[in-house]
């Protein structure tokens, strides 16, 4: 085995000395006989063969392989335990034209690095994991790994594996070979000299197919760990053949291309993808040009798919639309789910202190549930619109205006539940002139682009504001816009 | 032009316009729009999104992202983010610049999805192991969910570091103006990532320091720039402190809050000012001393149950009584509220 020792090792893509290495820098840090000397070996002497040494990327694991870099003359990211896969994705994202080398051991790839290993593989990444499997951990001192056959000691499990207590030793290649999108894995053995060979294919092959970009490989080495085992170096070979092999049969698991067409995502410019447009406005200038507006603090709410949300969002364009400073909160989350939804409207001259609207100017209740939680709240001089053709008998509002407008009806009549919301918002800007009717007009028409949609909105918002100029008999205890200033 | 735009929508905006082409990420609310945003416009100007397999796996892609020299970013919220301390670590420790959201929500645990201000301890004192810190930007409106992020992706090129948009759930969620300018975003070389070919091929990316005077050295290292951190860049905001004589402390959602409760505070003939830290790490400590100079007294107010106020009380160092008020659970406190509990405090009755 000797002539597979890093130390003596002839290619470009080591270090001629590992100044990485604190002291030593002739000799690796792995133990005499280690696997791990030998798999850098047949990776470094493929990268060297398929002329890759430039491009490549190794992501090392946490585990004893953790100083991979001290010996591999290449780009170098080291990575948290079992997050190589992850790590490497991004890697190879970010420079599709780099190869980019996972280099695992079992406790890093098969226990605590589970999920990253499975999804980079699921994924199709085009990169190529090496995984070195010797049964055991071997970096923090020999405790149980997820391979630790049945009946293995380990300083955590001094009984022997119990399949009763740890389960089964766990079989990545197999596993992963379920999947769709790999293109090549295969496991091999480091126990004697024709494996290696076959190994050494492997390794290559793995390296030749990313280079190709053809997607995710693997090799599975089995891997002699004599320290931890505490055997000879011979002996430890020796038992990767006699016993480890048995339980992790030796062989190609996948070598085909998945067949799909890849979908590609058009190209915009940045400033169209984003709408950025026209020129910006100085504060001075919005400040002229929203003379004319009035500032009012809104809430609305209702049943959640009343168009609660979108009635605050389109006022709030419309503010906005009209040079005013405008907030739009929503409340959000189950609440949305279980059937109430209401959203807080600021419309302001001035910057918007908080968004939070707890005593409303105007609120707009499109059930009887939200009108009897929130109209207690509404401003001295406040205006209510309700929907429904009259106040529920027990309620009574004093100092405030209150205009039924039976929106949801009249959404009906025009042929859609869908507008009651634009009709409550004809009546709202009817009752409060806040904004002016063209705006709305053309918040609404760029919002839609259904025809007979349009047409119901534009309908809708004529027949809210018809609705309270004609029919309702405004609470007269203040004048219709009666929520002050 | 102004465009109408949520917190949350405007972070991804703001990414794509600062170069950031590389997004990872895993949904949940209160933040997933930005995941959601980030998956739909990313790609169109040719850049990454992926959804990752969690939090732990999206960390890591950042990280793998940034040792290849991009513009990374990922979002989340508290059981994201908890997952994501080990990641955040290695990130500092091995000085890769990303940026990270957190619209945070109600926790412990699963908590709820309602907002909260309560992963200041973990964003701003560290959160995953080792000596590092976050640079943390805490915005209060859409417009600083933008130009927050655009400065946090220059923050973090500058100092080699995570840099973190602290954000709640209202600022996620609401919705206003938006008005973004096209620059060219200034991006830095980075010499020193691995981007898979020969002029970098030397590089190493890791946070392993073997021995004891390596690892001091290396902490050092981390410690000086982090010095620098803080002298260059605290970050504050006022309102009427010229001649306030309490000072109402709070960031994101509730500053606005409390930017309300000054004016209705003065309006009662009580002269209240606003602090408003926009940096959280480095915090803006001297800025909030000379804040406080007519003050006799600061009132703190949080969504959580006393997190900043301790940095707040490192700053005013004992020189008047700094008293706190907080909601959690995804409860907020209107201006009014905030007012009475001023008041409350102040003995003074109306
Ligand atoms: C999050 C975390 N948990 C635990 C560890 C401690 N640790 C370091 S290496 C290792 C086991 C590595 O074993 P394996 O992947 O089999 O590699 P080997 O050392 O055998 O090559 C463990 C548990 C760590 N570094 N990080």
């Amino acid at each position: 085995m000797s002539e597979y020792n890093v130390s003596q090792c002839r290619t470009p893509v080591f270090f001629d000395r590992f100044e990485r290495k604190d002291e030593n820098q002739h000799q690796t840090h792995y133990c005499p006989g280690c696997g791990h000397g030998v798999a850098h070996k047949l990776i470094a002497e493929a990268l060297g063969e398929l002329g890759l040494q430039d491009r490549t990327v190794m992501v090392s694991p946490v585990g004893c392989s953790v100083f991979a870099y001290y010996y591999f003359d290449t780009g170098n990211v080291q990575a948290a335990h079992g997050r190589a896969p992850a790590v490497a994705t991004a890697v190879k994202r970010s420079n599709p034209g780099s190869i980019v080398i996972s280099y695992q051991g079992d406790g890093d790839l098969a226990a605590i690095g589970t999920a990253e290993i499975v999804h980079a593989a699921n994924r199709g990444e085009n990169i190529t994991v090496f995984f070195v499997n010797n049964s055991i951990y071997g970096m923090t001192g020999g405790q149980m790994a997820p391979t630790t056959l049945i009946g293995q000691t380990s300083t955590t499990s001094p009984w022997g594996r119990r399949p009763n207590n740890e389960g089964f030793p766990i079989k990545m290649a197999e596993m992963l070979s379920a999947l769709e999108a790999p293109v090549y894995i295969e496991r091999v053995a480091l126990s004697d000299a024709k494996h290696i060979m076959q190994a050494r294919r492997a390794v290559k092959k793995a390296l030749q197919l990313q280079k190709e970009g053809a997607g995710f490989t693997m090799v599975e080495i089995l891997s002699p760990c004599p320290t931890i085992l505490k055997m000879e170096p011979t002996v430890a070979r020796h038992w990767v053949a006699d016993t480890l092999i048995k339980q992790f049969p030796l062989g190609v698991y996948r070598d085909r291309k998945p067949e799909f067409e890849p979908v590609l995502v058009p190209q915009k410019g940045v400033a169209e993808l984003l709408g950025i447009s026209g020129k910006r406005l100085s504060d001075e200038e919005r400040h002229a040009r929203r003379q004319h507006t009035r500032a009012k603090t809104i809430k609305v709410s209702g049943f959640g798919g009343q168009g609660i949300l979108l009635l605050g969002q389109l006022i709030a364009e419309m503010g906005m639309r009209e040079h005013m400073e405008v907030s739009w909160l929503p409340s959000y989350g189950p609440e949305m789910r279980s059937g109430s939804a209401h959203c807080d409207v600021t419309l302001s001259h001035d910057r918007v202190g908080t968004p939070l609207v707890s005593t409303p100017d105007v609120l707009v209740a499109m059930n009887e549930p939200s009108l009897r939680k929130f109209a207690p709240h509404v401003r001295p001089g406040g205006v209510i619109l309700y929907n429904s053709r009259q106040l529920p008998e027990d309620l009574k509002f004093e100092g405030l205006t209150v205009a039924c407008v039976p929106a949801s009806e009249i959404a009906d009549q025009i042929g859609s539940a869908k507008v009651s919301n634009v009709v409550m918002m004809g009546a709202l800007l009817e009752a409060t002139d806040c904004l002016p009717f063209t705006t709305a007009q053309a918040v609404l028409s760029g919002l839609v682009k259904n025809r007979k949609l349009a047409e119901m909105n534009e309908k809708a918002l004529e027949a809210g504001r018809n609705y309270l100029d004609t029919e309702v008999l405004v609470g007269a205890v203040a004048g219709p816009d009666g929520c002050g200033e | 032009m102004r465009q109408l735009c949520k917190g949350n929508v405007a972070v991804v905006k703001a990414a794509i316009m600062a170069g950031c082409r590389s997004f990872y990420g895993y949904p949940i609310t209160p933040a997933s729009e930005i995941a959601e945003y980030a998956a739909l416009l990313i790609p169109q100007v040719g850049g990454t999104f992926l959804q990752a397999e969690s939090e732990v796996s999206a960390i890591n892609m950042v990280y793998g992202a940034a040792a290849a020299g991009q513009r990374v970013m990922t979002a989340s919220s508290g059981p994201g983010i908890s997952l994501m301390q080990e990641g955040i670590s290695y990130l500092a420790g091995a000085e890769l610049p990303c940026v990270i959201a957190d619209v945070m929500r109600a926790g412990p645990g699963l908590g709820n999805i309602a907002p909260e201000q309560s992963d200041y301890f973990c964003m701003t004192k560290g959160g995953g192991h080792g000596c590092y810190r976050n640079i943390v930007l805490a915005p209060s409106s859409v417009q600083e969910m933008a130009s927050l992020t655009m400065l946090a992706f220059e923050l973090a090129d500058k100092y080699r570091n995570p840099a973190v948009l602290l954000a709640d759930g209202f600022v996620g969620q609401m919705m206003e103006p938006l008005d973004l300018e096209l620059v060219e975003p200034v991006v830095p070389q980075k010499p020193w990532a691995v981007k898979g070919d020969l002029e970098t091929r030397k590089n190493l990316i890791s946070s392993i320091h073997l021995t004891p005077d390596l690892m001091e050295a290396h902490i050092r290292h981390l410690e000086e720039k982090y010095s620098e951190c803080e002298r260059n860049e605290c970050r504050s905001e006022t309102y009427r402190t010229e001649d306030a004589e309490v000072l109402l402390v709070g960031y994101g959602i509730v500053s606005r809050i409390l930017r309300s409760t000054v004016d209705l505070a003065r309006q009662h003939g009580v002269k209240a000012g606003l602090f408003r830290p926009i940096s959280l790490w480095p915090f803006p400590s001297k800025a909030l001393a000379t804040a406080a100079k007519s003050a006799v007294k600061v009132m703190v107010v949080e969504l959580s149950t006393g997190q900043m106020v301790e940095d707040v009380k490192l700053s005013i160092n004992g020189s008047m009584p700094v008293e706190f008020y907080g909601r959690v659970g995804g409860n907020v406190p209107s201006a009014e509220e905030c007012q009475a509990e001023l008041f409350a405090r102040m003995e003074v009755l109306v």
